[in-house]
């Protein structure tokens, strides 16, 4: 399908990412034009632009292949921008208190999220090996400055440092796989591609290609054994860019896999199953024994992220509609856990600064009894109880796996469910039945509002957003099969 | 390919770099600038790679994305040097051993 790119009408399906992108350059002329030092505007402006793309997003129905085949729109790509868009916004709407101690209140790094945003609206509506990895690209570049935007700070730039390192490694991987797969196939387009694998069938270069590509792609969801930068990039990294980090580019990488997975490389679903369940069954284990000894919030919270990675895989190894639908409703769900704990953690802060340490927290129940309820609800939810939203997330993936008979894999996820909720509950444990060891300072109200609007979605989800968000994400699902 | 050279010597070549690439950031303990000059050389790897098989399918796309890979490496490099440089302003020190505030 080769579209006409002079004519305006038929790239409908691109006009949200090109107002982000013209978007963000405006808003680069702005903060350069204001040239303050703080400058808030230019904060509240991106959030503004996030929240009409993401109207556009929603209310723009036109699907369609465009560029030539590089890009497409269809139903989950719709769905997963939302996604991304609210997860960038709530991440801009973080850093928004006490921006000088983060080093977030320079302009640039509003714009930095747009163009991660960017880069990752790309990813999700990547339909070529090469629109592939320019939205890997410039979600990337972004992001490794935004772990070391806080340049004084000798721990940012460590992580910044890291990130970098080793998110080139993993690109290089990504791109080692994707030569060998053009090269096998003779094709870089996603569905010329599965067209060739289905002609010619499967061949020991292409499956080398599809390990590499995949090994790059779970650097970037951090799935064990690709995990190894999260726990330092979260703790070094100032916490409203780790709250970013956290929740948009994992959904945008998690897209990803499941379009290339699902879409590119049925024909060989034997191959790339494997390699998910490895993934999975190693993320969920390792996460769960490795956060138990962590002393930092922000470590414990990185390996509670690749464990719930490792959740979400587990409905993707299904390979089934049931199983895509389960990712997408896990991911919705993720954000909105991730957002609010963020949140939480944002809004402790005691004489020395940002609260850090799990033992800080001691005798939270009592100085602010608000902040340690939604805390515990979230701790709750992340465990997976009943009839917190995080039960449902977990419900929807072992569910398909148990129909794709799966079984290892899911009593294998319960299990660690189940270790996992130690280190959860010591958190709880801590809040509520410790002694205080210190003053906590007042809430900042835009925290308060994400906090409680988290905690309320979370412990009514079953009865309010939970019906419209399993039928979208069964439309969103319905598009790839 | 004249001299029979054929398309399994390109591999080769390129998959040699693209270990030597890897293990240049694995077991490289002395300084961050060959870490970079090691992600640069995985990116040649893939290049030659693309260029290889381009020829040999007789497609154009190949050569595209090597020029693609380019452009983006260019930026790429900018970036790593740019932290790399504020690393140096805070630790007075890029080597490796030295990158390790935080463990894990």
């Amino acid at each position: 399908m080769v579209s006409d790119v002079t004519d305006f009408a038929s790239l409908a399906p691109a006009y949200p990412e090109m107002l982000l992108a013209i978007g963000a350059i405006v808003l680069l002329l702005v903060g350069v034009v204001i040239n303050k030092e703080r400058s808030t505007l230019v904060s509240m402006l991106a959030i503004g632009l996030l929240v009409v793309v993401a109207a556009l997003v929603l209310l723009q129905p036109a699907d369609g292949v465009l560029f030539n085949g590089v890009f497409i729109a269809d139903g989950f790509a719709r769905y997963m921008k939302v996604l991304v868009l609210g997860g960038s916004a709530f991440a801009l709407m973080l850093a928004l208190p006490h921006a000088e101690e983060n080093g977030t209140h320079k302009f640039e790094y509003s714009i930095l999220v747009l163009l991660a945003t960017l880069g990752m609206m790309t990813m999700v509506s990547a339909n070529d090996l090469m629109s592939l990895y320019i939205g890997i690209e410039l979600q990337s570049l972004a992001l490794y400055v935004l772990a070391a935007i806080k340049r004084d700070d000798p721990r940012a730039t460590e992580a910044g440092l890291k990130y970098f390192v080793l998110g080139a490694l993993s690109s290089g991987m990504l791109l080692y796989g994707a030569s060998l797969i053009y090269g096998f196939t003779g094709h870089t387009n996603l569905q010329q591609i599965v067209i060739a694998i289905a002609n010619d069938g499967r061949s020991v270069g292409l499956v080398f290609g599809v390990v590499f590509l995949l090994a790059g792609v779970a650097f970037k969801i951090s799935a064990v054994p690709f995990h190894m930068w999260t726990p330092d990039v979260y703790e070094g990294a100032p916490t409203p860019v780790t709250a970013f980090f956290a929740t948009a580019p994992k959904v945008a990488a998690m897209a990803l896999l499941v379009r290339l997975v699902i879409d590119t490389f049925e024909p060989i679903s034997h191959d790339w199953q494997q390699i998910i369940v490895f993934l999975s069954l190693a993320s969920m284990v390792l996460a769960a024994f490795a956060a138990i000894g962590q002393r930092s919030i922000k470590r414990l919270i990185a390996y509670s992220s690749i464990g719930h990675v490792g959740f979400a895989l587990v409905g993707l190894s299904s390979g089934t509609q049931g199983g895509v639908e389960g990712v997408a409703i896990y991911m919705a769900i993720y954000i909105t856990m991730t957002v609010g704990l963020f949140a939480c953690l944002l809004s402790l802060r005691n004489s020395n600064g940002y609260v850090e340490n799990i033992d800080d927290l001691a005798g939270l129940a009592k100085a602010r009894p608000f902040v340690a309820a939604i805390m515990a609800i979230l701790m709750f939810s992340l465990i997976g109880m009943p009839p917190l939203a995080g039960f449902f997330a977990k419900w929807h993936v072992f569910l398909a796996a148990i129909e794709a008979q799966l079984f290892v894999l899911a009593v294998v996820g319960v299990l660690a469910s189940a270790v996992s909720a130690f280190y959860y509950l010591r958190v709880v444990k801590v809040m509520y039945f410790d002694e205080p060891t210190s003053e906590f300072a007042a809430v900042p109200n835009e925290l308060n509002v994400i906090m409680a609007v988290s905690g309320f979605l979370l412990v009514t989800y079953y009865f309010t957003v939970g019906g419209s968000l399993a039928s979208a994400a069964r439309v969103a699902a319905g598009s790839l099969f | 390919m004249g001299l029979g050279i054929g398309l399994g010597h390109y591999l080769t070549v390129a998959a040699i770099l693209f270990t030597l690439g890897v293990f240049g950031i694995f077991i490289n303990r002395k300084n961050v600038i060959v870490i970079l000059m090691s992600v640069e050389l995985i990116l040649l790897a893939v290049n030659l790679n693309f260029v290889a098989f381009s020829a040999q399918l007789g497609d154009l796309q190949g050569q595209i994305f090597a020029l693609l890979i380019l452009t983006v490496a260019a930026a790429e490099a900018a970036i790593g040097l740019a932290i790399l440089v504020i690393f140096y302003r805070n630790r007075g020190s890029i080597a490796v051993e030295d990158v390790n505030m935080m463990k894990g």
